[in-house]
């Protein structure tokens, strides 16, 4: 039962991915470039560009008609010989940061940046406190401790020591 | 044990603060990078008339109201009334037609009304990139000098105008 779930799983995943790629390729099939170069930077740029109409995917991800047209505008700047800055600076300079995956550091997104590490060190320092208590607590003296209790009956402990071989 | 109490009380208060405010932020809100610009260049017909072209120029010595909708976009219905109203209080609005066909914009316009002085047609989108548009309806606010103060993202409400957009206008018309 369980085996067959992992195959239907690994399968859906499997068309899951294969769709995926084959929209993504879809996305920029037809294109020409002069050069590698060209095709390997307008690659990465639709990939590293966000889309702002549907948030968590990148341009080349996108089919919205936003996504489409900003895809275009990438492709004639590249193709026109823009550089990756120049491409990234126009993308900023009228969507802002937010079009960026890679955001860059400054002020405002010092906490994007360093905020698991922010999470890091607290959770650090929870498990910190929590090992000291525990060791605390392991060294603390027993109470008294108690009698042993009269020779009650024997038979269940050494029923489960055989049980332990 | 009232430690252990206390500081779940502490996180647990600080977990509600932090997701009564981020729930409460409007994910589809980005800052404008043009918020505080002068406003980007584009040239575009003239919506009623194609052999005129509507610019950057055209947003100057007035504050000015710039309002990026289409005829295809539901929550620009929602906004037209606020508009209209806008307009009849003397509030200059520019439209920003996006990537609409023109006989389905004067339809638009017709039916519902024109609360604005002019409308540039941006068939291609290619202004509205300038501009930053990435969702309709879009409305900017740009004072005298061309510069654009203020940017709403989503159709306008009675809250928004009463809260922020009279009375950035009016600031802005006394300076």
């Amino acid at each position: 039962m369980r085996r067959h779930f992992t195959r239907t799983l690994r399968g859906a995943l499997a068309a899951l991915l294969l769709a995926g790629a084959a929209s993504a390729a879809a996305n920029t099939a037809l294109l020409e470039f002069d050069n590698p170069e060209q095709e390997s930077l307008y690659q990465g740029l639709v990939r590293e560009l966000r889309c702002t109409v549907c948030q968590n995917q990148n341009l080349l991800d996108s089919n919205s008609s936003l996504a489409q047209d900003l895809r275009e505008k990438v492709y004639d700047q590249v193709r026109n010989g823009a550089t990756r800055e120049a491409v990234i600076d126009f993308m900023v300079s009228r969507y802002g940061d937010f079009v960026l995956y890679r955001p860059p550091l400054k002020a405002e997104t010092m906490l994007l940046w360093f905020g698991p590490l922010l999470f890091l060190l607290c959770g650090g320092a929870v498990l910190a406190y929590v090992l000291r208590q525990q060791k605390n607590r392991a060294l603390e003296p027993i109470a008294a401790p108690e009698p042993p209790a009269a020779q009650t009956d024997p038979k269940p402990n050494r029923k489960k020591r055989r049980r332990g071989k | 044990m009232v430690m252990r109490l206390a500081i779940s009380g502490v996180v647990f208060a600080l977990l509600v603060g932090l997701f009564w405010v981020g729930l409460g932020l409007n994910p589809r809100e980005l800052p404008s990078p043009l918020v505080g610009r002068p406003a980007p260049a584009f040239q575009i017909p003239d919506l009623f008339d194609p052999e005129r072209q509507v610019s950057q120029a055209d947003l100057r010595n007035r504050v000015t109201l710039l309002n990026v909708w289409a005829s295809w976009c539901t929550s620009c219905r929602a906004e037209h009334r606020h508009l209209l109203a806008l307009r009849r209080q003397g509030v200059r609005i520019v439209g920003l037609n996006y990537k609409d066909d023109r006989a389905a914009a004067f339809g638009y316009l017709e039916s519902g009304g024109n609360p604005y002085e002019i409308v540039g047609f941006d068939q291609s989108g290619n202004a509205g990139i300038e501009w930053g548009v990435y969702g309709t309806p879009e409305t900017f606010v740009i004072d005298r000098q061309g510069v654009v103060r203020y940017k709403h993202v989503g159709p306008l409400n009675e809250v928004v105008i009463r809260d922020e957009l009279l009375p950035l206008i009016t600031e802005l018309e006394r300076s």
